[in-house]
């Protein structure tokens, strides 16, 4: 019995267990409390949507061996330039599209076309974007071999800081994207409200009872794991797994283990920019500036709490970690407020957790070395 | 009347896990003589070595019999630290300078000379004063002592390899008491020139008293420096015998010994080999394989045959093979069925109908963390495109096509598991091996490449892969192509054993050639009467 337990604690991992035992801590602590447990549920399930595919973006990362990827926010700064464009070109208003939105639709949800036309485009753009500079990233890693996690991590923070030059000097022009009465510049926060709030939120959505479910932000998240998934089951997909587990293996059968590498990090860039797309639909707004900051961070412990190594790295990690960490949030929140209010006592508890689940990892892989 | 030794090891054992690696091994060296020890990889050199080093690895495993006395007082070394008191020096393969700090304080790392001051009377003698000037003293006397015109206080960093080799050496005699000096294949990594250098400062060392163990695979080396040597077999006492009552071919055979064993049965054989119809010909073949470098090989294997590449450890077999796969740099000419091979495109070997099992199982040959299956069907999922299903325009892998394979190969060539989906990684040797043999039929090459088919498994697998080949050559008409330290292995399987040394073919031999054939053929080209090919 004792053996067989150990066993099973051994597969799960033992931060997975940990993690595990807290979130239903935290579950049992918010019923006891009396909360509406119906509504944290939603919540829930519309963070692990807006989550996901930033968490997602990990995966060709860790299996074409650069490991995890705190540089996604390379990635993001090309999902947001897309939905800067779109902004700018005002997609969503297109008269053309909301006439047809309203004539297919009717004319209550008649806007959402409009809308996903332009979530749509962001995300066309921002991927063509992210996978220019996830190439240029790409190479800069294939001449880094063995320290690539210090590297993406440098990278990620370096690109933020270019950015926030950048971004005061783009030349943009729509009173929704610059500081307002004749600033120059563009804002810290971007209101997506007459663009693509919510729309893949609220696309489909229904209520069972007070759970309130955004079947089209999760349809979206599962689309794109399904895609990864069946990207890894082709030849080009085994072919980069094993050039990242063994490169001298993958040579062997002769693979180009450099191009594999390319290709990994540029699907991970493209799948970070579509991922904060899907992000910023779902919270409302588009941040700039130090906003990208911390998803590297976010996204990593988010993988490695559903299992991943830095080295192996699967769809079902992405699934498992991002619902856990981001339950954990959800309901961490109004608990702790309970206890100590007015505190961010919240946000204290996810830099402990992402970071202490971090430097778990870390220790068990002596930095993403092989042995 | 008893001779007087520096080093008695008397009657040494040792077991890994119920492996007995030494049996009862003798070891004795005079004052003042250069002592080779010879013998092939895993003869037991390194762990007689580590013996008489106290490496931790020893005692953490049990420890050892027998007994070691030095001077004729018995001793009990049971760590680093005590061998080092007792006088025993070592000059490593690899290099453990500091690149950062400079010759001198390389040689007196450890052992810093040192003047009070007024903060070592107050809080102890680690804050001593360097006293550099007497440190820069004693490290040109050393240097001096082995003819090195090196700065002293130049930096260790960027030095040529040659240079570093000499510092070590400096460090050593530098050490006050010295008596013992062991030379781990100090000559490997060294041009000629730098090479026999060594062996001079070697046998300068030597006419001070000190006692040398000078550990080697060149033959010439241990006859121009050696005075007596001890060669190892399979863990056991071969022979002692003083330098000028042997020769490079006596020594030679030592090594490789004759094994009667019989490992594959007679089988028909109605195969027509010719000279004129050649699977794959090699012209001025040069690899950049550290450790294995091949210097020039003009080879021509013959379709259908079976050809052995024996030679012994270092001298470059090994490098002919992951050549020609593309794993390492290499130049010359190429030619399969006679269209010549870009020998720097990746997988060009391998889609021209060739496939390799490689030595290096766990490092080259396995995807540890994947499924048997996996590791079964990779390489031919990625050359040959086999295994794939298509759906529309994309295809994908196909894993009931996988698992059928994988079963049908795990029945052919008995591999024991709980099933295709177990890791590679958990497997024994034997049956990773199989796996990699198994992978490698998979691709139905034309020619099979196979490095030491047989390393580290038991005899069972053995036998098994070895008749695996043969069937494969006789039954499908497969060109086979073995390297191997194993002799015996060579001449139970092959047609024809071309033997390497230094990095070329020094002659090819038939498997009925005697063993003094053998032994003046891995004891080097310039030796080898008809010499260089």
């Amino acid at each position: 019995m004792g053996e067989k337990a150990k066993g099973a604690l051994r597969r799960a991992g033992l931060p997975r267990v940990i993690i595990l035992g807290f979130f239903l801590l935290l579950l049992a602590a918010a019923g006891a409390l009396g909360m509406d447990l119906g509504q944290l549920l939603g919540d829930m399930l519309r963070r692990w949507g807006m989550y996901g595919v930033l968490a997602l973006a990990m995966v060709p990362a860790v299996q074409c061996g650069i490991g995890l990827n705190f540089g996604i926010s390379l990635g993001i700064v090309g999902g947001l330039l897309g939905g800067l464009a779109v902004i700018e070109l005002e997609v969503a208003k297109s008269p053309a599209l909301l006439a047809a939105g309203a004539r297919l639709l009717g004319e209550e949800k008649g806007p959402l076309l409009a809308q996903w036309a332009a979530v749509l485009a962001a995300i066309l753009m921002g991927a063509a974007l992210a996978a220019g500079i996830g190439w240029l990233y790409g190479l800069l890693l294939n001449r880094v071999k063995g320290s690539e996690m210090t590297v993406t991590t440098y990278v990620g923070f370096s690109i933020i800081a270019f950015m926030n030059i950048v971004w005061t000097v783009l030349p943009f022009q729509s009173g929704e994207l610059i500081f307002p009465n004749a600033g120059q510049g563009m804002r810290n926060t971007i209101s997506l409200a007459s663009s693509f709030s919510q729309v893949m939120n609220r696309t489909l959505a229904f209520s069972i009872g007070p759970v309130a479910v955004p079947t089209g932000l999760l349809l979206f998240f599962f689309l794109c794991c399904l895609l990864v998934w069946l990207f890894l089951r082709s030849r080009t997909g085994a072919a980069m797994g094993a050039a990242g587990q063994n490169p001298a293996f993958a040579r062997a059968s002769g693979i180009r283990v450099g191009r594999m590498r390319l290709l990994g990090t540029t699907l991970s860039t493209v799948l970070a920019a579509v991922g904060i797309l899907v992000y910023a639909q779902g919270y409302g707004f588009m941040q700039l500036y130090n906003g990208p900051m911390q998803m590297g961070f976010t996204s990593v412990a988010a993988v490695l709490i559903g299992g991943a190594t830095p080295r192996r790295a699967g769809i079902s990690h992405v699934l498992i970690g991002t619902f856990l960490f981001q339950g954990i949030l959800t309901l961490g929140l109004p608990v702790a407020n309970l206890f100590i209010p007015g505190s961010n006592l919240s946000e204290v508890m996810r830099l402990i957790i992402s970071n202490g689940i971090i430097l778990y990892a870390l220790t068990q892989t002596g930095g993403g070395g092989r042995e | 009347m008893e001779e007087r030794y520096a080093l008695r090891m008397e009657g040494i054992s040792k077991e890994y896990a119920g492996h007995r690696v030494l049996k009862g091994v003798t070891l004795r060296v005079r004052p003042g003589e250069i002592h080779a020890l010879m013998g092939e990889n895993g003869a037991g050199k390194s762990t007689l070595m580590n013996i008489l080093f106290g490496m931790p690895v020893i005692h953490a495993t049990g420890g050892f019999e027998g007994r070691i006395e030095l001077d004729g007082r018995p001793v009990s070394i049971d760590t680093p630290q005590k061998a080092m008191e007792l006088g025993i020096g070592m000059v490593h393969q690899e290099f453990m300078l500091i690149p950062g700090f400079t010759v001198t304080e390389n040689i007196k790392v450890g052992r810093e000379l040192s003047r009070p001051n007024l903060m070592s009377r107050l809080l102890g003698p680690s804050l001593e004063t360097l006293d550099l000037d007497a440190m820069a003293r004693d490290a040109r006397r050393a240097l001096d002592a082995i003819g090195l015109a090196v700065r002293e206080d130049a930096l260790v960093e960027g030095m040529p390899v040659g240079y570093l080799q000499f510092i070590e050496i400096a460090r050593e005699i530098d050490k006050a008491g010295v008596r013992l000096l062991v030379f781990d294949e100090p000559t490997a990594v060294l041009t000629e020139g730098e090479a026999e250098r060594l062996l001079s400062v070697m046998k300068s060392i030597a006419a001070r008293g000190v006692a040398i163990i000078f550990i080697t695979h060149r033959l010439d080396e241990v006859m121009a420096a050696a005075d007596s040597l001890t060669v190892l077999r399979d863990g056991e006492l071969a022979a002692r015998r003083a330098v000028r009552d042997t020769s490079p071919v006596e020594i030679a055979e030592l090594m490789i010994g004759r094994r009667v064993e019989k490992l594959v049965e007679e089988r028909e054989d109605n195969r027509a080999l010719s000279d004129r119809d050649i699977a794959v010909s090699l012209e001025d073949f040069r690899v950049e394989m550290p450790g294995e470098r091949v210097r020039g090989v003009d080879l021509a294997i013959r379709r259908g045959e079976i050809l052995g590449i024996g030679g012994l450890a270092g001298q470059g077999k090994l490098g002919i093979t992951n050549g020609i796969l593309g794993l390492y740099p290499a130049s010359g000419r190429v030619a399969a069925e006679g269209r010549p091979l870009d020998l720097k495109k990746p997988g060009e070997a391998l889609g021209r109908g060739m496939a390799f099992v490689s030595e290096d199982r766990r490092g080259v040959g396995l995807l540890l963390e994947e499924s048997i299956q996996e590791n079964i069907v990779f390489s031919a999922r990625q050359v040959n495109g086999d295994f794939l299903r298509r759906v529309g325009w994309m295809s994908f892998c196909d894993s009931p096509g996988a698992r059928a394979h994988a079963r049908e190969m795990v029945k052919a060539l008995d591999i024991r598991c709980t099933g295709v989906g177990q890791a590679a990684g958990s497997l024994s040797g034997g049956n990773q091996q199989k796996v990699c043999l198994a992978r490698a039929l998979t691709l139905r090459p034309r020619v099979l490449f196979v490095s030491e088919p047989t390393r580290g498994i038991d005899i069972g697998a053995k036998k098994l892969v070895l008749e695996k080949l043969v069937q494969l050559n006789r039954e499908e008409g497969v060109t086979v192509v073995v390297v191997s330290s194993e002799l015996a292995e060579l001449r139970s399987v092959c047609d024809r054993i071309a033997i390497v040394s230094e990095g070329r073919i020094s002659r090819i031999l038939s498997p009925g050639d005697s063993d003094a054939e053998f032994g003046l053929a891995m004891s080097g080209p310039g030796k080898g009467g008809e010499g260089r090919g």
